[in-house]
Order: C-alpha cells, then sequence, then structure tokens
C-alpha cells in the first residue's frame, strides 16, 4: 500500500464506485441495472477527475474582480474534461434506452439471458 | 484480317466456351470430372418434427425452474462476481494509495498548462469562466466532437424509436390525452415560462459565469417537457415537430462546424482572426464562445425534448 | 505552412460537416454526398501521402489559435495518411458493393440515417488516425462505437438488435476503462497531449516515481482498446453482430472500426508511453497470450460454424489475434507485421463479406452452407471474388495474405526467446485450420448440383457489384504483389513515429 490511501479518500471512494458500476455493467442479467451500472461507473470517473481538479482553499475557476493569479483557483482543465464526458454519458444513455424499449417491445422482459434463449427458439 | 471461321469451328474455341461458362449456361465440370451423383434430398417432414419437439423439449428442460445445476451456476455466478469486484476495487485502491496527494499544490497536474489557462486566459478568450474559455477555445476540437457524439446518438435513437407513418401502433400513447390535469396545467403555466428563462439566462451566460450552452439546454429541454406532460402532444405539435428538430439541429451544427473550421483554419494558418474578443465581462463578449454556447444550447434543448418524446410515443 | 497540410484537417471536418448535411436530405441525395465525400477525402489523403513522402518527416496541425501543451493538435505522418487513404478506398468500396442489400433490409425513410452514420464513423476513424491528444481520441472513440452501434443494428430484425445491446455493453466497458486509465495518466504527468504525456512518462520511468500508478494506467487503457476491438476472451458479441446486420455494416465493422483502435493503440505505444518502456512491462506478455489464444480459438469456432457470415465473422476473432500477436512480440519487425495485417485483413475481410453477399443471394438468401452447395456456378464473380479471399486469408502466394504471414514468421524468427517457438507453432496450427474452413467452403461453393430451384445470375445483371469485386481483387493482389514499398512505407511511418 502506498502512502496516499487517507489523503486520497475522494479518489479511494470514486475507484470503489467505478468497480461496482464495472461489475453491474458486466455481469448484471438485467438491462435497466446494467445501464445504472453504467451511469455509476461513469460518475466515479467524473469524481475522480474533480478530486484531482481541487486544490484546498481555492475557488471555482471563474474570474473575480479581474484577479488572474494562479494561486487564487482551482486548476479549470479537470472541470472542462467533465463537462465533455457528461455530455458523452447523457448520450450513451440514451442510446442505451431506446436500446432496452425496443427488446422490451419485442420479447417483453428485460432479462438478457431471457431474450438470448427466445432467440434461439425462434431460431432465425 | 482475322480468317472467318465457321459455327461450328468457333464452338470449339476456348473463347466460346468460355464466355458460355461465363453466361452461366455450361457447367465445365458436367461430362468431364468424374464424380459421384449425389443422392436426391427427401425432405423428412416427421423428422424435422421430431427434432424441433426435441430441441424444445430440451430449452425446456435447461431454462425450467428447478434445473438444478442452472440454480448452482447462477450462484456460482454471483458469488464470482462479486469476488470479481472485490480484485478490482483492491487494484485500484492500491493504485490510489499511490498516486500524488489531493489538495496539495505540487503535483504533476498543476503545471504550466493550468497556469496559462489561468492567467492568460481572460485575455486570450475574452472568457471570464476559465472553463468555458478552456473547452470552447483553446480544446475547442474536443467540444466539436462531443456536440457529435450528442447528435449521432439522437441519430441512433431516432432509428431505434421513429415509428413509420403506416400503421403506427405499438408505444403510442396519445390515446388518454387530452389529459386535462388542471392542476399541473396550473403549475405548468405558471413554471414553464420560469424555467425557459433560466435556461436561457444559463446558455447567454455562460461565459460570464458558471453555465453554458449544455447545462442551459438541459433546463429548456426539462421545460419543454414539463410543458408537453400538462398539455399533450397536440398543444407542442403547433411549434416543434420533427422538422423543427432536424432544422434547428442542422443550422446549429453547421454554425458552429463552420465556425470552429474558420477558427481553427486561421490558428493553423497564424492568419489573423477578425472575430473580436470584446470587453470581457460584457455580454457580447469573448469572440465566439457566447454564439458557440448559444447553437449547442439549442441542440441539447431540442435533443432532450426528442428523447422524450421519442421514448414515450416513437415520434414527435 | 504548404498549404496540403490543411489536409487532415479539411477531411475530419468535412466528413463531421457532410454527417450534418444529410440529416436533411432525402435518402438518395445523402447517398451522393457520402460517395462524393469519401472519394475527395480520399483524393486528398492521396495527395497528402504523397507530399509527406516527399518531404519525409510528420508535421503537427494546431486544431485553434494556442501551441502544443495548451491547445489541441493533430498530427500527421506518412502512416496515419496511408492509413487515413486506406479507409477511404475501402469504405468507398464497401457502401458500394452492398447499396444493393441496403434497399431490402433498411425502411426507405431511414436511408439518410445511415449515411449520416458512415459519415460521422469516417470522421471518426480520421480523428483517431490523426490525433495527437488523448482526450480528443476518447471523444472520437465514443463516436465511433455510437455510430458503430447504429451501423449494427440498422437492419431491424431481433438479431441485431441484442447483437447491438451486448456490442454497446462491451464497447462501454472499454471506454470506461480507457478513460479512467487516461484520468490516472493525466493526473501523473498534467498532460493531455501525447507528445508531453511521453516526455514525462519517460522522466518519470527515469526517476522511478509512481510506477504502480503508471502500470495500472498503462493497463487498463490497454485492456480498454482490446475489449473494443474484439481481442479474443472478449468477442462474444461479434459473430451475431458482424453476422447478421446489413452487409456494407458488416464490412465496414469488420475491416475498419476495430482497425481504428487498433490504430489507436499503436499509436498509444509509441507516441504516449514509448516502445521500449511498453516492452518492458508484462502487458505486452499478456496482449501476445491473447493473441495466439485467439488465433487457435477464432479459427476453432469458425469451423465449427454452420453459417457463411458467422463463419467469417469468427475468422475476424483470429485475424485479430494475428494482430495483438505481432503487438505482443515487442520488436519492430513484428509492429510492421502487425500493421501490414491491418491493410491486408481489411483488404480481404471485406472482400469476403460483399462476396459472401452475392454467394447468398443466389442461394434463396439462405446463409447456410448446405444451400450454399453450387452456388459458384450460380454467381460466377462471388465465385472467383470469394475463393481469391479465402486464398488470401489462408496466405497462398500473390495475394496479401501470404505477405503477412511471411512478416509475422520473420518477425517471429527474430525474437530470441521463448515466444519465438509458440508464435511459429500457433502461426503453423492457425494456418491449417483456416485453411480448413475457408477451402471447405470454396469446395462447398464449387460442388455442382443437379437441379437447383435457385436461378443464377451473371454479371452483366448487377454491373456495379462486379466492378467493386474486380476491385477488391485487384487490391488484394496489389498488397500481395507489390508488398515492398507498402512494408517500406509502414517501417518509415513507425520510425516517424517516436
Amino acid at each position: 500500500m502506498g502512502p496516499n490511501l487517507f489523503i486520497n479518500y475522494g479518489e479511494a471512494v470514486s475507484a470503489i464506485l467505478f468497480c461496482i458500476g464495472f461489475t453491474n455493467l458486466l455481469l448484471q442479467n438485467n438491462l435497466i441495472k446494467k445501464i445504472i451500472g453504467l451511469n455509476i461507473m461513469d460518475s466515479a470517473i467524473y469524481l475522480f477527475l474533480a478530486e484531482k481538479g481541487y486544490i484546498a482553499g481555492r475557488v471555482a475557476p471563474i474570474v473575480v474582480d479581474g484577479v488572474t493569479s494562479t494561486e487564487a483557483y482551482i486548476n479549470p482543465i479537470p472541470s472542462g474534461l467533465v463537462l465533455t464526458g457528461i455530455v458523452v454519458s447523457v448520450s450513451v444513455t440514451a442510446l442505451m434506452l431506446s436500446l432496452t424499449i425496443r427488446l422490451y417491445m419485442r420479447y417483453h422482459t428485460l432479462d438478457l439471458d431471457e431474450i438470448s434463449t427466445l432467440l434461439k427458439k425462434e431460431g432465425k | 484480317m482475322s480468317k472467318k471461321r465457321s459455327a461450328e469451328e468457333y464452338q470449339k474455341t476456348f473463347a466460346f466456351r468460355f464466355f458460355r461458362w461465363l453466361h452461366g449456361e455450361k457447367d465445365p465440370y458436367v461430362g468431364v470430372v468424374e464424380m459421384r451423383p449425389q443422392e436426391e434430398y427427401h425432405v423428412d417432414e416427421d423428422a424435422i418434427l421430431r427434432h424441433e419437439k426435441e430441441h424444445d423439449a430440451i430449452l425446456d428442460r435447461v431454462y425450467s425452474e428447478d434445473n438444478i445445476e442452472l440454480k448452482a451456476f447462477r450462484r456460482l455466478y454471483h458469488v464470482t462476481s462479486i469476488l470479481f469486484c472485490l480484485f478490482l476495487i483492491a487494484l485500484l485502491l492500491v493504485t490510489v494509495s499511490y498516486l500524488p496527494a489531493t489538495g496539495t499544490i505540487d503535483r504533476p497536474v498543476n503545471n504550466e498548462v493550468a497556469a496559462r489557462y489561468i492567467e492568460n486566459g481572460l485575455e486570450e478568450t475574452g472568457a471570464v469562466n476559465i472553463v468555458a474559455g478552456m473547452i470552447l477555445d483553446y480544446r475547442a476540437f474536443d467540444t466539436l466532437g462531443e456536440s457529435h457524439v450528442l447528435f449521432v446518438a439522437t441519430i441512433t435513437v431516432l432509428i431505434l424509436l421513429r415509428m413509420n407513418k403506416k400503421g403506427s401502433k405499438g408505444i403510442n400513447d396519445r390515446i388518454f390525452e387530452p389529459k386535462n390535469d388542471t392542476i399541473l396545467q396550473l403549475v405548468a403555466t405558471f413554471l414553464v415560462p420560469i424555467i425557459i428563462i433560466f435556461g436561457i439566462y444559463i446558455i447567454l451566460n455562460g461565459h460570464l459565469g458558471p453555465g453554458g450552452g449544455f447545462s442551459g439546454g438541459a433546463v429548456i429541454g426539462a421545460g419543454l417537457v414539463l410543458y408537453l406532460n400538462a398539455f399533450g402532444f397536440e398543444k407542442t405539435e403547433r411549434f416543434f415537430t420533427e422538422k423543427t428538430y432536424k432544422w434547428v439541429c442542422f443550422f446549429s451544427l453547421s454554425f458552429y462546424c463552420l465556425a470552429k473550421s474558420y477558427s481553427f483554419y486561421t490558428g493553423a494558418n497564424q492568419l489573423h482572426s477578425v472575430i473580436p474578443k470584446g470587453t470581457p465581462g460584457a455580454i457580447l463578449s469573448s469572440g465566439l464562445i457566447l454564439p458557440l454556447n448559444i447553437a449547442v444550447g439549442l441542440v441539447v434543448a431540442c435533443t432532450i425534448y426528442a428523447f422524450y418524446a421519442m421514448f414515450r410515443k416513437g415520434g414527435f | 505552412m504548404n498549404f496540403i497540410c490543411n489536409f487532415p484537417f479539411f477531411s475530419i471536418l468535412l466528413s463531421l460537416f457532410s454527417g450534418t448535411i444529410c440529416s436533411v436530405l432525402p435518402g438518395k441525395a445523402a447517398k451522393i454526398v457520402n460517395r462524393v465525400v469519401i472519394a475527395v477525402i480520399g483524393v486528398m489523403s492521396a495527395v497528402l501521402l504523397l507530399y509527406l513522402l516527399s518531404t519525409g518527416e510528420s508535421f503537427i496541425y494546431w486544431m485553434g489559435h494556442f501551441p502544443a501543451p495548451w491547445g489541441n493538435e493533430i498530427r500527421a505522418g506518412v502512416l496515419e495518411a496511408g492509413m487515413a487513404l486506406f479507409f477511404c478506398i475501402i469504405m468507398y468500396l464497401s457502401m458500394a458493393g452492398g447499396a444493393h442489400k441496403l434497399f431490402g433490409e433498411v425502411v426507405a425513410t431511414k436511408h439518410n440515417l445511415y449515411y449520416i452514420l458512415v459519415n460521422l464513423l469516417l470522421s471518426s476513424l480520421l480523428a483517431l488516425v490523426y490525433t495527437n491528444d488523448m482526450f480528443t481520441a476518447y471523444v472520437f472513440v465514443e463516436i465511433n462505437t455510437i455510430s458503430a452501434c447504429g451501423l449494427i443494428m440498422i437492419r431491424q430484425v431481433g438479431r441485431t438488435i441484442v447483437a447491438a445491446v451486448r456490442y454497446m455493453i462491451m464497447s462501454l466497458l472499454g471506454s470506461g476503462l480507457l478513460l479512467f486509465g487516461l484520468c490516472i495518466m493525466y493526473d501523473l504527468t498534467g498532460h493531455l497531449l501525447m507528445s508531453n504525456i511521453k516526455e514525462s512518462v519517460n522522466l518519470l520511468v527515469a526517476n522511478g516515481e509512481y510506477q504502480i500508478p503508471l502500470i495500472v494506467s498503462i493497463a487498463l487503457m490497454c485492456i480498454g482498446l482490446c475489449i473494443k476491438s474484439a481481442l479474443f476472451p472478449f468477442h462474444a458479441w461479434l459473430p451475431d453482430a458482424y453476422g447478421y446486420s446489413t452487409v456494407s455494416s458488416a464490412a465496414i465493422l469488420s475491416s475498419l472500426v476495430s482497425k481504428g483502435y487498433i490504430f489507436l493503440l499503436i499509436k498509444i505505444i509509441y507516441r504516449v508511453i514509448g516502445f521500449d518502456i511498453f516492452d518492458n512491462t508484462r502487458i505486452i506478455d499478456v496482449l501476445f497470450v491473447f493473441g495466439l489464444m485467439g488465433m487457435i480459438f477464432g479459427s476453432l469456432s469458425a469451423i465449427k460454424e454452420n453459417d457463411i457470415r458467422r463463419m467469417i465473422a469468427f475468422s475476424s476473432v483470429a485475424q485479430i489475434g494475428y494482430i495483438y500477436m505481432g503487438i505482443g512480440m515487442g520488436t519492430q519487425l513484428g509492429m510492421v507485421a502487425s500493421v501490414f495485417h491491418i491493410l491486408s485483413h481489411a483488404a480481404t475481410k471485406s472482400l469476403l463479406f460483399i462476396a459472401a453477399i452475392g454467394l447468398t443471394d443466389v442461394s434463396g438468401g439462405s446463409r447456410k452452407f448446405i444451400e450454399l452447395t453450387g452456388s459458384g456456378y450460380r454467381n460466377k464473380w462471388a465465385g472467383v471474388a470469394f475463393t481469391v479471399g479465402s486464398l488470401s486469408m489462408v496466405g497462398v502466394p500473390l495475394f496479401s495474405g501470404f505477405i503477412s504471414k511471411l512478416l509475422f514468421s520473420q518477425a517471429a524468427v527474430q525474437i530470441a526467446d521463448d515466444k519465438m517457438l509458440a508464435a511459429l507453432i500457433v502461426l503453423g496450427i492457425s494456418t491449417v485450420l483456416n485453411a480448413i474452413y475457408f477451402m471447405k467452403t470454396v469446395i462447398r461453393i464449387y460442388t455442382p448440383v443437379e437441379e437447383t430451384s435457385y436461378p443464377s445470375v451473371t454479371i452483366w445483371d448487377r454491373i456495379p457489384y462486379a466492378v467493386v469485386l474486380v476491385f477488391f481483387i485487384v487490391l488484394n493482389v496489389l498488397l500481395g504483389v507489390s508488398s515492398q514499398p507498402i512494408v517500406d512505407m509502414i517501417g518509415q511511418g513507425l520510425s516517424m513515429f517516436s
């Protein structure tokens, strides 16, 4: 174990959340739960990035009263990356949800294994 | 001069045979290669039926509730999933414990890149909101890609859920309309204008404070969804149809693409850009950031509404 | 700056913009726009390639008004321009070859949406090829994923939608890992641009700092990209996705989409981590082993398959195994062989998909081998083309597959340790397995049948299709016969990377 586990508690939480989301996305059978896992995973990454930008005692990078010294503000780059990442995650979630709707309309179940069984029975 | 051949002579040439073969008239192997005659194929209806029945029976047996093996497998699956998750967590926690300490100043991330964004951002982009300046000017290519991610996601949702004009049965829940829910309608009458004005404020203020195209667009989209829920599709279709969506998206994204192409082109070729930066802090300032925010806001508002409409009834 | 240096930027923006334009056009106009855009980008890439070959050095192009660590950048070298050109050729041929099936399999009102997806897919591939910025790469990887998913499920039958769901799940896992690895890398180096990250990584390695997070970050990025490019244990989504989607999609997916990710991985290895540092990690051995396993198990699954399209799809798993084996050898020669195999596999696999559709069309639309018997006589060009593709896949001289197998074995001989033996043995086994299932198919399609209810098709019935097949065959033979300049070019491009 390295020295910084408890100082980096934010990253530690985000790592745990990432793994929970990852496992859910990979191993859950229910499609909606998979999508929830996906969102947990993405949010964990954004938490990680937000922690990376943080510097103790500084404020958000919006210039107040013309002060443009590096001493005053936190690192703006991770915030920008999070903004971009959120849009990507919204798009992907919408796509997954619409795929789920289509499958539910056709097979009346959300269980991916069950759908595979039905497909095999259909034989197409 | 080529010599003339009789038809009979011609039929013996290679060219004639080749073209016949090419046109699919003759099989070159028939009568040339020795081969075993293929057995005629009989359709055995009973056998097919029997096979199908057996197949179904196997499937039923395998996927029935009281298949012990399947149950054991499921339990094993759960246990291994949890173990897998714990292993991943352990791995990443070890990694995290070696990362630079959060909150401190002397970390690799606090380098000259962030310093220039903060120190010169106001001057170079004209945006008071440094993050907006960063994503729409310094690193604008990422943001251009990002808005196209949203666009392509809408396209895929359209492919999946848009129904054809004819025979649009299925998930259409328009039969429940008009709803005439008085409380909802009264509240919506008050709230929707406020929500939309707030969204517009966020978009227009994107370069001056917290906010920007995406967040403002999402707020406006939420307002539209509330309006739709209160008053139904008949009212919204008076001002928002698929055509509106198509053209708004087209113009916003084209503007975005062209404006950014201009900026990239001038930047890369070291040409002078004619876009004025304005006074930082004024509403009309910071060059392209405000128009780009408006374009993104329009796209996002329409997209959020489109997602909702599509999820509900497969079309606008 | 020379005007030609603008071409990478023009190609990316043109294809993005044409996607937007297609959203307001009817299907037929969108088709024309799509073809014209691909052709124009192909021409631009060719000009750029010639220019780069004449100058002999790569260049950096600012995307905006700010230089290296502050703004976005794209970078063009010989390998990038060559890849872009090649992607355009394959995409054009695949679109033209599968155009007639599109009308039967996709609803007419959704045709323009299909072309939007293809345009955006092209732009994301170009961006992956040219980018010099890790976060840009991530964003365009997402565009690539979503549009590839759209290509899979545009033909809406149950199988394709389930395949699309599986594809999305695996891809999202891959993107998640890639993004997380990227964030750790950003935390360690403080940069997002490839060249700057490489400097910092070299410094970190020299000072011995942050070794564990560095390795984990590299591993996460590699595994993410492996999952996305369907390396062996992560290939479960592939057969259905390639087997049941409309044929242009299958050709594009198998030959371009997964190759885009592999190219990004190669770029990361060279331009972000540094080849020597990557060589010293254990990750390279993992890639090697997975590659070998993919070569064997992909071929075994293909032998068992009873459906021609799925068989070709499983063969893709084996071929991607070859590419990863080359990367995993950890030598320059292995890398050259891998890049050549990317080209050769792309040219051959799309040919096989397009030819297979001609064979199934004259067998009543059935893809089972029993129905395909004798179809080589009913559609001669498709039969010839399929045979050429099969021979190339097996590795018969004159065709492109032979050269890549030759390069792989040359590379294998030159590595000293026990990797050599493993690589050579598996190459041999895999070639035999390839021969088994491809020759089985070729013999099957040329087995005469006495009577058949299916009509024959001559070349003149569908001239564009035949022309596409001719071009594919020519491309294959070209790669096989005059391979030396191309191999030299790949070597030159790879040396430009570092």
